[in-house]
Formats: C-alpha cells, structure tokens, sequence
C-alpha cells in the first residue's frame, strides 16, 4: 500500500468542507440562530415604539446585543457532536496539528452563523430604521466582530467539553469576553447611523480579530486536549 | 528488538493511583492483549498510550527512539478504536470512511470500497450511518482502521456489539495487521486465535499493579 500522508492543510480543508456538508444536510442548526437574531431584533419596534427616530437611537446595541446572543446560541453545537460520536479524539490522534483542525471548525462556525447573521443584519437594521448609507458600515463592523465572537466561543466551548448541558456555563465564559466586541462593534454602528468616520473602532475590531485568530485556535486546542481527558 | 517499550507508567486521577508502575514490550508483528477485570484501568491505559490521557510518568520508546504520547509523528503511526466509533449519523459509511482515513492519508474511493467489502460491509456502505446498528456501525469503524494502515493498533474492547461472524472478522484483521509486521495493543477477552509467538498478554491486576 503506498501511503502518503495528508498534509496539515489539507486536513483542515477537509474538516471544514465535512462540518460544511454536515450542516447542509441539518439546516435546522443553520436558520435558528437567524431566525433568533430577526425575532429579537424585530421585537424592539412591537416592544418599546414604533417611532423610527427613537428606533434608529437604541439599533447599535439592538443589533449587536442579538447578533452576540445568536452567535452564542450556535456554539453549543460546536463540538458536542464530534465529542459524544468520538470524532474529537480521533482529531487528537490522528497525527494532525490540532491547532490546525480547530482553526478549521472555527473558520467553519463563523461560516455558518457569523457570516449569515452579518448579511442579514441590514435587513433587520432597515425595520430599526437605520438609514441605508449606513449599511456598508455595519457590515464592515459585523464582519469583523462575528470573527473574534466565533474564535473567543470556540475556546469556551473547548473549555466546556466535559461538562453536562455546559451551555449556561459557556455563555457565563464567554460573554465576558465578548464585552470589548460588543463596545467597539456598538460604537462602530452608532457612528455609521449618524453618518461620521468609524475607522477608530473598526480598527480596534480589526486588532481584536487579528489576536484572535493568532491565540485562539492555541488555547481552543489546549482545551479540547483537557476536556478529552 | 521491541518496536514498542513502555517503563515505569504511572496514573493518578486526584487521589487515586489508577496505573502502578506498568512496563512492557512488544515486538514487531505482535500483539499484546491487555486484560483485566472490570474498572482495573485498560481503557485507562489504552488512552495514554494513544496520547489522550496525560500520565504522570511515563517512558515511552516507538522504534528505539523516545517519544512523548503526544508527538504527532508518533500519532501518525498509531490507530486508536475507542468505545465510540466516531462516524457521523448523517454521513453514509463510505463517507465516513474517507473521512476519517483521508485525515491520515490521501483515500482513493476504491480503496474505501476496498475495505468496507474487506469487513462485510458493502451491501450498507452506501446508508447514512443513522440508520444502522452498533454491530455495523463497528464493522465501519474497523474498515476505516484497516484502511489507515498504520503500524501500531491499539484497541479498546473492539469486537463490542459485534456477532460471531464479526468477532472472527476482529481476530482476523489482527493477524493480517501482524502478519505485515505491524503491532497491536487490544483490551479484550476474546481468545483472538494467534500462535503464542504472537500472542502475549498483559494483564492489570488489582488497584492497577501488573500481574
């Protein structure tokens, strides 16, 4: 038998498109979160007013605060299957970098929530009536904010393996940690509503992802090798 | 010449001393079977020496040079088959299959047909995993095992849920793994037919001494 072994990104590649291709066929996991983030968000013009005005003044937090709920709602799934099927300590034994495969179901996660809930939120931002030169903004700083959100939840999930229905657990880890995304990423959108310069805080967002993407897969893979013992 | 040499293994879980002392050897193209009653630690000691238990001491040789249980050339060369058959229910067992092997090494889809009929399990390969039971389920896991073609198996109780017809299937994927020089660490009971040339047995005694 010849045998040549799989490089290390290629082995990323193929967690990525395996946990892809799952959730396709489970697409119930796919629209929750959406569905979540556009009740929530759509529950602020039926709870506290109609009024556009007063609307557009609380859309940054309205906006932020579900999409970190939303992305959050997600991450339990993260690795619960791949923990009770064994498939996480196949990932550990398999001679792979693990660092490289927890990038790769990171990179996975924000595909399948940060990203949809970053294209939906103009939408939503329309029935907050945020005004439309604004979008581009709120993209921009959604984008960047879901990345570190995903890579900050994977950690915690890691951190969260062996404990039983960890989901309140995860959320008391995590939103903490999520506090400085949500003021810079709030900020942001506030600033593009009323029409001025957001690089400040995009920056600051953009710094914020570039640790995350550096440290977190490290730690997510640290933790995994705990929670497996 | 032992391919693989363990001394002096220690486990401790908070206070208790889960693994004595533990040392052994085992020569290329054979296997060693570790037993022991219920709870004295070979699943324990199968986990650390695939890397996923981090023991309190340990020295490790894999072809004469030191290795930590968790080096991932060492991971390269090693097989681990754990309670759980890690296959995904929405995936069918060819899928599977070239999942978990194609992590190891470049798969061809001949090859995984290769080792599904190599098991007997052409006729669901094709099946979402869902929908199988644990017997096939282990008769998947032990396709993709054979597939890897790694030199050093190590096996926790692998002919669990599986029928008569699959327990021979175990003991003779064993000895075509040995027969190629390969090694195999196997916690189980089932007397896997091999010469006692093959064959040694390793058992975990009480409070977890060797015996």
């Amino acid at each position: 038998m010849t045998v040549s072994r799989t490089t290390a990104f290629s082995a990323a590649w193929l967690v990525l498109a395996r946990d892809l291709r799952l959730a396709i066929r489970r697409p119930a996991q796919l629209i929750q979160p959406l569905a979540f983030f556009a009740v929530v968000a759509l529950l602020f013009p039926l709870g506290y007013t109609p009024e556009l005005g007063k609307l557009r003044a609380i859309a940054p937090g309205v906006l932020w605060v579900g999409a970190l709920l939303a992305s959050m709602l997600a991450l339990e799934s993260l690795f619960r299957d791949d923990v009770s099927d064994g498939t996480l300590e196949q990932f550990v034994v398999c001679g792979q970098p693990l660092v490289a495969l927890m990038a790769a179901k990171t990179l996975a996660h924000w595909l399948l929530t940060g990203l949809p809930l970053t294209l939906v939120a103009p939408v939503l931002g329309i029935a907050l009536g945020v005004p439309v030169a604004a979008m581009p903004g709120i993209l921009c700083s959604l984008l960047l904010g879901t990345i570190t959100l995903s890579l900050i939840g994977a950690v915690g999930a890691g951190l969260t393996l062996g404990v039983r229905r960890g989901g309140v657990l995860l959320s008391l880890l995590t939103l903490p940690l999520a506090v400085p995304v949500l003021v810079f990423g709030a900020r942001a959108t506030e600033l593009a509503i009323i029409g001025e310069s957001l690089m400040g805080p995009l920056y600051l967002l953009g710094a914020l992802a570039v640790l995350g993407i550096t440290l977190a897969p490290l730690a997510a893979a640290a933790a995994v090798r705990i929670g497996l013992e | 010449m032992s391919e693989l040499s363990v001394k002096n293994l220690h486990v401790f879980r908070g206070e208790r001393h889960l693994l004595r002392g533990l040392g052994f050897e085992v020569p290329a193209g054979c296997c060693l079977q570790v037993v022991g009653a219920n709870g004295a630690g070979k699943t324990t000691l199968l986990r650390v020496m695939a890397g996923l238990l981090e023991p309190e001491s340990l020295e490790l040789s894999w072809r004469g040079e030191q290795v930590t249980p968790r080096d991932p050339d060492y991971h390269a060369e090693l097989s681990y088959l754990g309670h759980d058959p890690a296959l995904k229910s929405d995936f069918t067992a060819a899928e599977n299959v070239a999942f978990n092997v194609g992590l190891r090494r470049r798969v061809a889809s001949e090859d995984v047909r290769a080792a599904l009929a190599r098991v007997g399990a052409e006729k669901f390969s094709d099946r979402p995993v869902r929908s199988l039971s644990a017997g096939q389920r282990r008769r998947i896991a032990l396709a993709a095992l054979w597939l890897a073609g790694t030199p050093l198996w190590l096996l926790d109780e692998p002919a669990t849920n599986l029928d008569v017809a699959g327990q021979a299937l175990v003991a003779s994927l064993i000895q075509e793994q040995l027969s190629r020089g390969g090694l195999v660490m196997a916690a189980t009971h089932q007397d896997l037919g091999l010469p006692a040339a093959q064959c040694a047995s390793l058992e975990i005694g009480h409070r977890g001494v060797q015996s």
